[in-house]
């Protein structure tokens, strides 16, 4: 116990930002964007990096209320989509009066955007949690989606909004043109968004949207008004998903109805649950891993919403804490020094579940395919859908590979039962 | 002097079933009260009437002669009344530090502040660690509080109710569910965070109400049917009768 508990208690007794490794990982966070597009230049990855850092942003803020607040969103593109048409709004103005913004200062107008319809739907919608909260938002979400497609003048209907980036006024002679001044463009955005965001997880604000989270009743007791906390969680989401908002608005140049629209909040919520609620890291890794793989997957497959449903109700099933939960997991063992014990058994467990992944993999791609398309081609094997060699293997891959995997994870599970408790008897929290 | 609690003619119905009916209490300043009452007399509910949890049928809750009954509990809570819940009521995925923080923070003017890094503000911290010291937690402060000892929970919950500082202080069992030695010092802790404030507690452990209370309210049926001293009510034949029977010999 003693050396774990001086060891964070120092840290809780100065501000936790006067740690050297705290600022070195948002350093290395920084330096990971700056150098990205020097090693990867391509206008693919290129466009993946852009998209990717909307997404966290979108997520982040996506956050505040899930994992900080407890308020779980059905709605949450609405903030996102009104961001980017006020930032397309916005620059359209620009240009039209000659007025002498540049487009660096254009999510912020998103940012306003979102934060003044989060104010005035808010203070109705955060006066109950839970399942009002969800359903309310479920039915604004809507409201609004619809409501683009018939507020032409404003939605501009089916077509959307389209803008022009590179006519707004050059900062710096740069003019936005190309996809690279674009993507340090929403570095920048992410960076100063990341860290007012996690700013205000260390304020008192931050800290009692916690204590609503855990336990709304008891707050009243300690002088706060829970509806008053939502409020302003509610409020700060809406102004960050507006930034995100406006920053897609600038890497398409449009904004249109598919921005409000449930599938957009069903992203972002797959998003920060996948990469968990509990840390403050967690969204980020969930909005790289889901862009990526929506990127990726379709391309590769036209199932590609069965493979995320597959992977969300995995992470909801076995991982409520997401990716995040999963590694944080291992911070005792590591600090017990027993981590080395349990990792034997990830890789014993490693081939098992890989084939039966496969198998699952192959079983969905047959059913996929079966009426017609390419062979699955999987390791440089050409499978045909429908070709009973291919079941067969499907089948083997997918029985075999589960009943020879779960041994595995048993190991996992022992092997993890022996370190945790000798961990706990270290003193460290497991 | 005004009380520093009053209630007065107060009724509460749920539906037409009447909990409590003509409610009369009167607590003074710095005194110790206990409420005493066989199980489902409306002790909780005499607490949720006074502390703004729900709002009487009828009648009238003062605070230090100020009107109460009908604030909400946020409200009640700022003029300096606090309580603590018989189910342990803490937040449960945050550290035995950041709970009492967050009970200082309203106290110390901070309120819905997003402008200040709260690790950052002297007297919060100091406030809070002094009041971890006082509930014996401070080796325990960076751990979860649903992860604490069902003992160490019941503290943290005085230790929550009692850090905003209020000068009226409201305990539904406290010591409900502890072992001897707990209550003991469970009972000590309190007489001693509790000195110089008005405590109000409900209690099941006799030896607890007759060690601490200055005085005690016997609530039958939600009436209370007496009000006295220890020894008063000890002596009360009602009393004996509606309640202590046996225990009372």
């Amino acid at each position: 116990m003693t050396t774990a508990a001086t060891s964070t208690s120092k840290m809780a007794a100065e501000p936790a930002g006067g740690s050297l490794r705290f600022y070195g990982v948002w350093l290395l966070g920084i330096v990971i964007l700056i150098v990205l597009p020097m090693i990867f230049s391509s206008g693919g990855s290129l466009t993946s990096f852009s998209l990717i850092g909307i997404a966290i942003v979108f997520a982040l803020s996506y956050n505040i209320l899930l994992g900080q607040t407890g308020l779980l969103s059905f709605g949450h593109a609405v903030h996102y989509g009104l961001g980017g048409f006020a930032a397309c709004h916005m620059m359209n103005a620009v240009v039209s009066h000659g007025w002498p913004i540049p487009l660096p200062f254009i999510p912020l107008f998103g940012g306003i955007g979102g934060l003044a319809f989060a104010m005035i739907i808010g203070w109705v919608m955060t006066k109950r949690a839970g399942t009002v909260f969800a359903m309310i938002s479920l039915g604004i979400g809507e409201l609004v989606a619809s409501s683009s497609l018939i507020l032409r003048s404003v939605f501009g209907g089916e077509s959307g909004i389209t803008t022009d980036r590179t006519a707004l006024p050059k900062l710096l002679g740069w003019s936005f043109g190309p996809q690279l001044q674009v993507y340090y463009l929403i570095a920048f955005w992410l960076v100063l968004s990341a860290v007012a965001m996690y700013a205000l997880t260390r304020t008192p604000l931050g800290r009692i949207c916690n204590a609503v989270r855990d336990n709304p009743e008891r707050v009243q007791f300690i002088g706060y008004d829970p509806h008053v906390v939502r409020y302003f969680a509610f409020c700060f989401a809406g102004f960050f998903a507006g930034i995100a908002g406006g920053l897609a608005a600038i890497n398409f140049e449009i904004a249109n109805s598919a921005y409000l629209g449930a599938i957009q909040s069903g992203l972002v919520l797959f998003s920060t649950f996948i990469g968990g609620t509990a840390f403050f890291f967690g969204p980020i890794l969930g909005a790289i891993l889901v862009t990526y793989l929506q990127l990726g997957l379709t391309n590769l497959t036209t199932a590609w919403q069965l493979y995320f449903g597959i992977i969300f109700i995995g992470i909801v099933m076995y991982s409520p804490g997401g990716i995040a939960g999963l590694l944080m997991m291992h911070r005792p063992l590591i600090r017990a020094g027993t981590l080395w014990t349990v990792i034997p058994s990830y890789f014993v467990a490693v081939v098992p579940t890989v084939a039966l992944a496969c198998g699952v993999i192959l079983t969905i791609e047959t059913v996929a395919r079966f009426s017609g398309g390419d062979p699955i081609n999987m390791f440089g094997i050409a499978f045909r859908a429908t070709s009973p060699v291919t079941w067969l293997t499907a089948a083997i891959l997918v029985v075999g590979g589960f009943f020879v995997a779960r041994l595995t994870w048993r190991r996992i599970a022992e092997a993890w039962d022996r370190a945790a408790t000798v961990a706990r008897d270290r003193g460290y929290l497991a | 002097m005004t009380a520093a609690i009053e209630v007065r003619a107060v009724e509460k119905r749920f539906g037409n079933v009447g909990i409590i009916r003509d409610l009369n209490l009167s607590v003074a300043k710095g005194e110790r009260h206990a409420i005493i009452g066989p199980n489902g007399a409306g002790k909780s509910t005499t607490f949720n009437l006074i502390s703004g949890h729900i709002k009487p049928t009828s009648g009238e809750v003062r605070l230090n002669g100020d009107l109460i009954s009908g604030l909400r509990p946020f409200e009640i809570n700022r003029r300096g009344l606090s309580r603590s819940f018989q189910v342990t009521n803490v937040f449960a995925r945050m550290t035995v530090w950041e709970n009492v923080r967050c009970a200082v923070l309203w106290a110390t003017g901070h309120r819905y502040a997003f402008w200040k890094n709260v690790d950052s503000l002297p007297e919060v911290r100091q406030r809070t660690a002094q009041i971890l010291d006082d509930i014996h937690l401070t080796h325990r402060r960076d751990v979860p509080a649903g992860l604490l000892t069902y003992a160490e929970q019941r503290e943290l919950e005085i230790g929550i109710t009692i850090a905003g500082g209020a000068t009226v202080v409201m305990l539904d069992e406290p010591t409900a569910g502890m072992s001897h030695a707990e209550t003991d010092r469970a009972v000590s802790l309190i007489r001693r965070l509790t000195e110089g404030k008005t405590l109000v507690i409900v209690e099941h452990d006799m030896s607890v109400v007759f060690g601490l209370a200055d005085r005690i309210s016997v609530l039958v049926y939600g009436h209370i049917i007496a009000s006295g001293t220890p020894e008063e009510i000890r002596r009360d034949p009602k009393v004996k009768e509606a309640y202590l029977g046996e225990e009372a010999h």
